[in-house]
């Protein structure tokens, strides 16, 4: 017999695993598409918050991410050492992000230096609309969306965990979109992981979960949630062992996906035994020969 | 006199946007960079004709690490 598509896609994924401890697989990847693109990795990681330029390019071989992200700002006469020179050097791709901006405008101007300046139409759209949570100024992000989207930007938006802002971002052409789970760097997991489900039950795009991670089961957590990808920041490089941690995502976000193609079962309220009880021996009618 | 980074500079205008690069150390095809003057992007190919307003806000930017 032959297998499902699903039993294909456990079995490659399975073997995506093995890859992982080094053996050599016949199977293709289970990979992600955003626009094109291939990606061999569900994880995206961020950049920002590694104590050094060493320990970022160790904690990018560790996590296998293919995508990281990476910020724009004032050229640092002073600064020592090039963030891009080691990037290219894990050949990874980028993936540049608008933080920081507050305004639509002020986003779409960086989201074109960006373009300039790393030859690439991807940008992480962020629109912030409040210093203190750092949550998205839903409005301004949609404008935002809208006219980069014009422009020809493959845009993957940073949103709010609601379905309906996510469905206006993907209905103005976002090539997918990048719910928060948490407040950034609050390491506070999946806050709401019912709108997390309605958002990939909502849009037809790639679901990439962004910020909140805390730990390796927040992030196992968004793929049983069927997230296509998770972003993870400040829980890799503010770990107290990031390379650690970054290996800890990598098998955190395969078990995820392993589970959410496995199909987990039903929760229910009362047992269901896993033994039948067919067969049992009864022992009611028998003498009771145990010590009083 | 123009506004760099955030900072006023004596020179520079009327100058093209290389040698503004090369004030802040940069080679005139600096890789990773990108150039904006008065909030407008100044494409790469423009780097060694554009010259700079007076009294311009010129911003050079290049990769950080960020989330």
């Amino acid at each position: 017999m032959s297998d499902s598509p699903t039993q294909l896609q456990a079995k490659s994924l399975a073997q995506t695993g093995e890859q992982c401890n080094g053996r050599a697989s016949s199977m293709p990847a289970d990979t992600l598409a955003i626009a094109g693109r291939t990606l061999g990795s569900r994880l995206v990681l961020g950049t920002g918050g590694f104590p050094s330029l060493r320990l970022l390019a160790e904690a990018i071989r560790a996590s296998g991410a293919e995508l990281v992200t990476v910020a724009l700002r004032r050229v640092d006469p002073a600064a020592r050492g090039s963030l891009i020179g080691v990037l290219e050097q894990e050949g990874v791709e980028l993936l540049p992000n608008t933080a920081g901006c507050y305004t639509a405008r002020d986003a779409v101007l960086t989201a074109k230096l960006a373009r300039e300046a790393f030859e690439t139409d991807w940008v992480k759209l962020e629109v912030i609309g409040d210093e203190d949570t750092l949550l998205p100024d839903a409005p301004e992000l949609l404008r935002a969306a809208e006219q980069l989207v014009d422009d020809g930007f493959v845009v993957l938006p940073y949103t709010t965990d609601d379905p309906v802002l996510a469905r206006r971002l993907v209905d103005v052409g976002c090539a997918a979109v990048m719910p928060l789970g948490a407040p950034i760097g609050s390491g506070m997991g999946i806050r709401n992981p019912y709108n997390i489900a309605l958002i990939r039950e909502a849009v037809q795009v790639p679901v990439v979960l962004d910020a909140g991670v805390g730990t390796a089961s927040d992030a196992t957590q968004a793929m049983e949630l069927g997230c296509d990808a998770v972003m993870v920041a400040s829980a890799v490089s503010r770990a107290q062992d990031p390379v650690a941690m970054a290996a800890a995502m990598r098998a955190a976000v395969q078990a995820g996906r392993l589970a959410r193609v496995a199909g987990r079962i039903p929760r229910r309220t009362y047992a269901t035994a896993s033994t039948p009880h067919e067969g049992l021996a009864d022992f009611s009618s028998q003498p009771d020969s145990s010590p009083q | 006199m123009i506004v760099l980074n955030g900072e006023q500079q004596e020179h520079g205008a009327g100058e093209a946007v290389v040698s503004l690069l090369e004030l802040l150390g940069l080679p005139p095809d600096a890789r990773g960079v990108a150039v904006a003057v008065d909030g407008e992007v100044v494409p790469r190919a423009s780097w060694e004709t554009f010259a700079i307003p007076e009294g311009a806000h010129v911003e050079v930017l290049t990769a950080m690490q960020g989330g």
